[in-house]
């Protein structure tokens, strides 16, 4: 017998190599399992609750799927809650807001960005340091000058409070992105006769655009979710925006968990779709807009 | 400004298209006869004072609106909590006597301790939670911009809904938590977690963690990939372990975003007002009283100006202690890092 060559020995590592990879792999897809079953598994439990009948959502085991379903929350939601009157003061509210506070905070963050403005790293410092006061010590002043002005219950009170609001991560999510652009931009503009202003208009802002946009939907998504300040200058459900109405349901006699399902199923889709859609867009802004350097 | 890592790696992003297509660094697109005209030599250099005024100008109503809705509020309930005032009747001057009032109050001390704990509680566990999500998130697999956009779904929803969530979760009676603890035989029978004095905290803060936790993944997840990736594998050619390679090289790096993540955080879950007010309205006992339902009670429904204001005061005069001492460490850490 000549002398083989043994491979023997090397099969049960090559095996025990690939089983640990298995293994790993295997670890690794339970793990993004997990991650991805905790953040959405709230949110599938109350649009699964929300088509579900009030017997069902009453019995001692739950019934994982809406089977036999009924759209009678919806209905409910609609007509018996109006809440369709919230929905649209939440986006009259939210959208001003959001539009205005775009407008001028890409107007400041050009000025602080891009221009030779005096105490600039004071001006950034204070906006951050502002947007940090929590809502309890500022909404009884707000709401004595809103009183003062007649706008406690209209949407210009609520949504010029969330102007100010708003601005601070906007601000900030938009000086990231302005700062990123290079200044011989602004250099050509102005040896070709261009405004500042007119370079803003015609450089800066289409380049910032995906800042922009996402300025845009953090502000938005911040101003659709607040509560305390709606909470307390709107008293009257023609003015009152999306999360009042939800924190207002409540029966006297049974907790009516299926309508709030699907109030909160119709509140939360359109935020749901924005995630899904520009999640890339949304995690640039959070992260350039929180982590400083 | 490693923070737009995330943004500039995403390849095929292509963010400018159609008409909002900008103009390219060589060809501005000005058409002739608009503008100014031009000049041979460019005034940027010799006279700042235009941009500068310009600035100023762009600047001054972002900076009103923020000082108008923050500054000014802040200053005015710092001035109302030293009166005794109502929303009809009138105030007057009463120097400390809110001060001592607050300091004497048991009611306030609980709810700022329970406010306190809260805050470093779930700041504590989210950032555990966060480093792992965010570690998961930042492999390379199929469908990870699926994950990354699910992580972020809890974060979107707004904090009321996310109460009436944990709200029917948690019911003591039809409570889905109830029956599947009961189901897996790890707890005896039904519990009431939003009407017990023991649970009902704990509740609000695993609502509080579930909603918060994407975003402190988030910001790690950017702190991750200023990682060199070299790093890890040299550490790795060296034989270290995968948690050693974590502890002694990943961790370092992104330990002051992690910081500063937790300060926003603290800071964040210090002034808790939505959970508690919808989910418990501060009880069951006032087990679930934080400062700002405990202020916005005194408030608008004890309508007492001064002495909310005094609370409100209390909130805001901590918030800038603990950011202080965040300040104060990382300052010294940076210090002691650069020699």
């Amino acid at each position: 017998m000549t002398a083989i060559p043994a491979p023997l020995p090397a099969a049960p590592a090559a095996i025990r190599a690939r089983r640990r990879a298995l293994t790993r792999r295997v670890l690794f897809r339970t793990a993004v399992g997990a991650v991805v079953l905790w953040s959405v598994a709230p949110f599938l439990w109350q649009l699964s609750t929300s088509f579900q009948r009030d017997r069902d959502l009453s019995s001692v085991t739950p019934h994982w799927l809406p089977v036999p379903g009924t759209l009678e929350h919806y209905r409910a939601v609609f007509t018996d809650y109006e809440f369709g009157k919230y929905m649209i003061n939440s986006v009259i509210v939210t959208v001003t807001a959001t539009a205005i506070g775009l407008l001028l905070a890409a107007l400041a963050t050009y000025a602080l960005a891009r221009l030779p403005v005096p105490g600039k790293g004071v001006v950034l410092a204070v906006v951050l340091g502002l947007s940090m006061f929590p809502q309890i010590s500022i909404v009884v002043p707000l709401y004595l000058v809103l009183n003062t002005l007649g706008l406690l219950d209209t949407y210009t009170g609520l949504s010029s409070s969330y102007v100010g609001l708003a601005l601070p991560l906007m601000i900030f999510v938009l000086y990231a992105h302005f700062r990123s652009l290079p200044t011989q931009l602004d250099e050509a503009a102005a040896i070709d006769g261009a405004g500042l202003l007119r370079t803003l208009r015609s450089v800066i802002l289409p380049l910032a655009l995906p800042g922009i946009a996402a300025a845009g939907m953090l502000g938005f998504i911040t101003n659709w979710n607040e509560f305390m300040l709606a909470l307390a200058f709107t008293s009257s459900p023609e003015h009152q925006t999306v999360p009042v109405g939800i924190a207002g349901f409540q029966s006297q006699y049974f907790v009516p968990w299926g309508d709030m399902a699907a109030a909160s199923v119709v509140v939360t889709v359109p935020l749901v779709l924005i995630v899904m859609l520009f999640q890339r867009r949304i995690v640039a802004g959070i992260t350039s807009g929180a982590v400083k350097e | 400004m490693g923070h737009l890592a995330f943004f500039h790696r995403t390849p095929g992003h292509t963010p400018l298209r159609g008409k909002h297509r900008a103009p390219s660094l060589e060809q501005p697109r000005l058409t002739p006869g608009e503008g100014a005209p031009r000049r041979l030599v460019p005034r940027r250099e010799s006279s700042s004072a235009g941009p500068r005024l310009v600035g100023i100008v762009l600047l001054a109503p972002a900076l009103a609106a923020v000082l108008a809705v923050s500054l000014y509020p802040v200053l005015r309930t710092l001035w109302l909590s030293l009166h005794d005032a109502g929303f009809s009747t009138g105030s007057h001057f009463t120097g400390t006597a809110n001060v001592s009032r607050l300091l004497g109050d048991d009611l306030f001390w609980n709810a700022w301790w329970r406010t306190v704990a809260f805050a470093f509680g779930t700041t504590l566990v989210e950032t555990a939670l966060g480093i792992g999500f965010a570690l998961v998130l930042h492999q390379s697999f199929r469908g990870r911009g699926w994950a990354r956009a699910a992580v972020l779904i809890p974060w979107a929803i707004p904090t009321v809904v996310t109460s009436r969530m944990f709200g029917w979760i948690f019911d003591g009676q039809s409570g889905v938590a109830n029956y599947l603890l009961t189901r897996l035989h790890l707890t005896d029978g039904y519990i009431n977690f939003l009407g017990d004095p023991h649970t009902a905290l704990p509740t609000i803060g695993l609502a509080d963690i579930w909603k918060t936790t994407p975003f402190m993944a988030l910001l790690v997840l950017a702190a991750l990939q200023t990682v060199p990736r070299e790093l890890g594998e040299s550490a790795k050619i060296d034989g270290a372990s995968p948690w050693c390679t974590f502890r002694c090289v990943t961790l370092p790096v992104i330990a002051p975003a992690l910081l500063i993540a937790a300060l926003i955080r603290v800071l964040d879950a210090f002034r808790v007002f939505d959970l508690p007010y919808v989910l418990t309205g501060g009880g069951p006992a006032d087990s679930t009283e934080t400062l700002s339902t405990f202020g916005y009670k005194t408030l608008f429904s004890g309508l007492e100006l001064g002495y909310g204001s005094m609370i409100a005061t209390a909130a805001f005069v901590t918030e800038v202690l603990i950011a202080a001492g965040f300040a104060y460490y990382l300052s010294r850490r940076y210090r002691a890092l650069e020699g």
